[in-house]
């Protein structure tokens, strides 16, 4: 058979890809310390170390405050790129495009270092939940903008001028047209964006403050070997989340195209 | 008539490039208009200058006496059938011809009968509930005409609006559209790049070349006496044959046909220096056993037949003319095509030339 050799290679590389996240919960709820087969029985007792252990609910919930932040406003400045790209015209417009995409590409521990230095030496500002929010807007703020590039440009450019010939004003316009019709391309890029900053570990390690967020937290705990069940129970608690989320995402994209009468050409899954 | 759009030097520029120069022109309220031009002539930029959705670089516009300087589209007493319809595919039928009456301080009822009768002018009624986007192209095209006409708006644009339908949907709504202007007696102006279509549908017809105004007149004038070879060849089909004045200009020679009166022939202007004569195809017959030409006869020779079921063009080449006359000719009962190399008698009359500058 001619493409078996291709079947092999694609069974392989997939085991490579979900095997050792397949081990996350079955480490989770296995009664022992150390990770290592054989499997020594049944236990949720880690999921109970887990939610007692403050520290690590304080780095969860600052977190998730931080992706939540993110969210909101790289989608916010995502949707104001991608409505001019998709609508204005102005002059140098490919290459500022361009400029605002490249954080997608740039190394992480450059972003990193480099606004380490422009936060604490140039600004002098301190380190808290903030400064990773916004290094958080940087880098999710492309992904915000490829989403709902896409969702712009599934929209006819003359609809919201035929509001406005209707007797509505640009703004209300916007609202009452374009908004509804991009608003499941918001919804998922919210989600990436959240998903993102939630396990974004670099740029949290160089610049969160005093209060660790969890992917930080999560390092620092694996000193402790007996602490590392503890992780494995939140590892697969991550994974469900943000399969989830991604779910959502991709489910809100498809009911955009479809409530736009548009074929589908391809997702995020 | 009174003038209901008056524009006056109406330029608009995009950088460089000079979409609009300095276009003249007056509508009268209750027409048919239609802006006809090949792509790139800058007739959807004049319509939208018109719409308030650009601009003008210079020049003035006012639509019923009041000057539209500043006058966002919102504001004006324009609607627009957009070429992509435009429909918003979120919302209902009934929503989007509502649409234009959020701001209508008449009650939810009254408003709901609004909608009704619009949907039953444009042969809709019962569609309300409908989801806009499951809706076929033609249907989409009566929703927009029908948001459009509920405001009862002073002048209706009309961007294409039928150029994404298919041949026999077109010819429908070609003749829907005249119904309904007649109806609603709302000035229209249409933009096409059809020239069928412009002939079919208008009292007055603009053509746009390269942002001017080539010719503005009505149908039978623009094809009968068009003003240059230009106009000619974008509406019909025309033979052009070059032509000679004589001094007192009171004859032309023309190359293949010979002498005739210029009195004779259409024009629509002063014509001097370099001229040409244009024929149409349908103004030539060919000649069959025993038939004799009413007035003037030349001899040719079949180059080229093409068929086309009710029609047959041929082409025909004649002594003196560098290319072959196009003729058309009904398909008869019992008149055969003739073929390639036949030889073919050519009727024709100097009443149904034009004479054309150039």
């Amino acid at each position: 058979m001619r493409g078996a050799p291709l079947r092999v290679y694609t069974i392989l590389y997939l085991l490579f890809l979900y095997a050792p996240i397949a081990l996350l919960p079955l480490f989770a709820f296995n009664d022992a310390t150390i990770i290592a087969f054989p499997l020594s029985g049944f236990t949720t007792h880690w999921f109970t170390d887990l939610v007692a252990n403050a520290a690590l609910r304080q780095a969860v919930g600052n977190s998730l405050f931080i992706a939540a932040m993110t969210a909101i406003f790289a989608t916010l400045l995502g949707l104001c790129a991608a409505r001019a790209g998709a609508m204005a015209r102005f002059p140098g417009k490919g290459g500022i495009i361009g400029f605002v995409m490249l954080p997608l590409v740039l190394p992480e521990i450059i972003v990193a270092v480099s606004l380490l230095i422009v936060l604490r030496q140039v600004l002098g500002l301190n380190l808290n939940n903030w400064t990773v929010i916004s290094a958080h807007v940087l880098i999710c703020t492309p992904f915000s903008i490829a989403i709902l590039n896409g969702a712009f440009q599934n929209l006819d450019p003359s609809i919201e001028e035929a509001a406005m010939d209707l007797g509505e004003s640009r703004f209300s316009a916007f609202r009452l047209v374009t908004l509804p019709l991009v608003m499941p391309g918001i919804i998922s890029s919210m989600l990436i964006a959240f998903t993102i900053s939630l396990d974004e570990f670099i740029i949290a390690f160089f610049l969160t403050g005093a209060n660790p967020t969890m992917p930080v937290y999560i390092w620092g705990l694996l000193r402790f070997p007996a602490q590392l069940p503890v992780i494995m129970a939140l590892g697969t608690i991550l994974v469900a989340l943000s399969v989830t989320l991604l779910i959502i995402a991709e489910l809100f994209r498809r009911r955009g195209l479809a409530r736009a009468g548009i074929k589908d050409t391809g997702g995020f899954l | 008539m009174t003038a209901l759009i008056e524009l006056k030097g109406v330029e608009k520029h995009y950088g460089d490039y000079h979409a609009l120069r300095g276009i003249d022109l007056e509508i009268r309220a209750g027409e048919f208009f239609s802006l006809l031009g090949p792509s790139g002539c800058g007739k959807t930029t004049l319509l939208r200058t018109i719409a308030g959705l650009e601009e003008v670089s210079s020049g003035s516009i006012r639509i019923d006496g009041r000057d539209m300087k500043g006058v966002a589209a919102n504001h004006r007493p324009t609607n627009m059938v957009f070429q992509s319809y435009a429909v918003f595919p979120h919302l209902t039928v009934a929503e989007n011809v509502g649409f234009g009456l959020r701001r209508d301080p008449r009650g939810k009822s009254e408003k709901a009968r609004a909608v009704e009768e619009a949907l039953d002018m444009v042969g809709l009624a019962g569609y309300g509930k409908r989801r806009a986007h499951a809706l076929s192209g033609g249907q989409r095209q009566r929703v927009a005409l029908a948001r459009a006409l509920i405001l009862k708006p002073k002048v209706l644009l009309l961007d294409e609006p039928l150029s994404a339908l298919d041949r026999l949907m077109r010819e429908q709504m070609q003749l829907e559209l005249i119904r309904l202007q007649r109806q609603v007696g709302i000035t229209f102006i249409l933009v096409t790049h059809d020239q069928e279509e412009a002939l079919v549908m208008s009292d007055r017809i603009a053509v746009m070349f390269e942002g001017e105004i080539g010719q503005l007149a009505d149908p039978e004038t623009l094809y009968r006496r068009p003003a240059t070879k230009r106009v000619a060849q974008f509406i019909g089909k025309m033979n052009f044959l070059p032509g000679a004045l004589s001094a007192d200009r009171r004859e032309i020679d023309i190359a293949g046909l010979g002498r005739v009166a210029t009195a004779d022939l259409a024009t629509s202007g002063e014509i001097g220096g370099a001229v040409s004569v244009g024929i149409r195809p349908e103004t030539l017959a060919i000649l069959f056993e025993g038939e004799t030409a009413p007035r003037r006869e030349v001899q040719g020779v079949v180059s080229e037949v093409v068929y086309y079921g009710d029609m047959t063009y041929y082409d025909v080449r004649v002594d003196g003319i560098d290319r072959p006359l196009t003729v058309s000719m009904k398909n008869l009962i019992g008149r055969p095509v003739l073929d390639v190399g036949a030889a073919a008698r050519l009727a024709w009359d100097e009443r149904a030339l034009v004479l054309l500058p150039g």
